[in-house]
């Protein structure tokens, strides 16, 4: 159990570090994210072009692979959709 | 800083740019990010370049064929092409070591060196195709990596405004792995994010530094 849930930990803390990275923001604002706090439609940083590098240095870091179709707006509402969704890739991999 | 010309192999007259002592008996050949990371870190790459010639270190930034001023055709390359330009660059400006940076690490010359940030041809080409995806998806045009992609190693492809031709389609494709004999640099070691995360090309003074001391210290006997 303790294993699973600091995987999480980990998985968290990498999305969150890629999140700062790619869109320029300041850690204290990446580190005050709770699950429900919005991402596009939210962030300014996040333009189209921003998703495409936030994508591409998700799978970097995570080392997973994310298809065309489970791309879509749902993905990127809420930190929290993002980070539960990445954590299930991973499991599966 | 000079500007110069070398030869490659296909052919075509290509221009490098050549940093620090002309007489330097170690000469750093520097292998640019591609594409839009190409235009991200030039101004860095520069910088950094400028940084090593303060440490005493020449360098030479070359434009690969079909890239920056290149008059070469972008279509007509692939990695072998680009891999048989890299080693004729080393061989006539005298390179004694290469810095490739991120996914240059696949054309690298047999040359001691290092590996910035290395990435595979493969990631590089996902991003590319992502970028065509979600702007036809914009568009209401059904086109999914997938297709693309199957197209693209029989016909090229144009994504993100580069016209790739069909073996460098196929290269990008089916180059995984970032494994090397250069000495890997990773990101976390220059104290900052990546500049081909930015939105735009922009540049961070303490990164170039930090790159350069790192290349001086790995030439110290």
């Amino acid at each position: 159990m303790t294993a699973i849930h600091n995987d999480h930990a980990e998985t968290d803390l990498i999305l969150r570090g890629v999140l700062r990275d790619v869109l320029g923001l300041r850690a204290e604002q990446v580190d005050a994210f709770s699950h429900e706090t919005g991402l596009f439609g939210h962030l300014p940083e996040l333009d189209s072009m921003a998703v495409v590098s936030l994508l591409t240095e998700i799978e970097d870091r995570l080392d997973i692979v994310l298809e065309d179709d489970e791309i879509d707006g749902d993905l990127l509402e809420t930190y929290g959709a993002l980070l539960s969704f990445v954590i299930a890739k991973r499991s599966d991999g | 800083m000079q500007l110069a010309c070398w030869s490659a192999p296909g052919g075509s007259e290509e221009l490098v740019v050549r940093m620090g002592p002309t007489d330097a008996s170690v000469r750093v050949l520097v292998l640019p990010a591609w594409f839009d990371e190409a235009n991200k870190t030039r101004h860095f790459t520069i910088e950094m370049m400028r940084e090593l010639a303060l440490l005493g270190v020449a360098s030479d930034l070359p434009d690969l064929p079909g890239c920056n001023e290149s008059l070469a055709r972008l279509e007509e390359q692939s990695l072998a092409s680009w891999r048989a330009a890299a080693a004729s660059a080393a061989d006539e400006l005298g390179s004694t070591h290469v810095l490739a940076i991120r996914a240059s690490v696949a054309i690298a010359p047999k040359t001691p060196g290092w590996a910035y940030a290395p990435v595979a041809g493969k990631s590089v080409l996902r991003s590319l195709l992502r970028v065509r995806v979600m702007a036809s998806r914009e568009a209401v045009r059904a086109e999914t990596s997938e297709d693309l992609l199957a197209a693209g190693r029989s016909e090229g492809l144009a994504l993100a405004g580069y016209r790739l031709g069909s073996a460098l389609v196929a290269d990008l494709a089916d180059h995984a792995d970032t494994a090397s004999p250069l000495g890997e640099i990773a990101q976390a070691a220059l104290g900052g994010p990546g500049l081909w995360l930015r939105a735009e090309p922009d540049h961070d003074a303490a990164q170039a530094k930090a790159l350069a001391a790192l290349i001086a210290q790995g030439l110290q006997p």
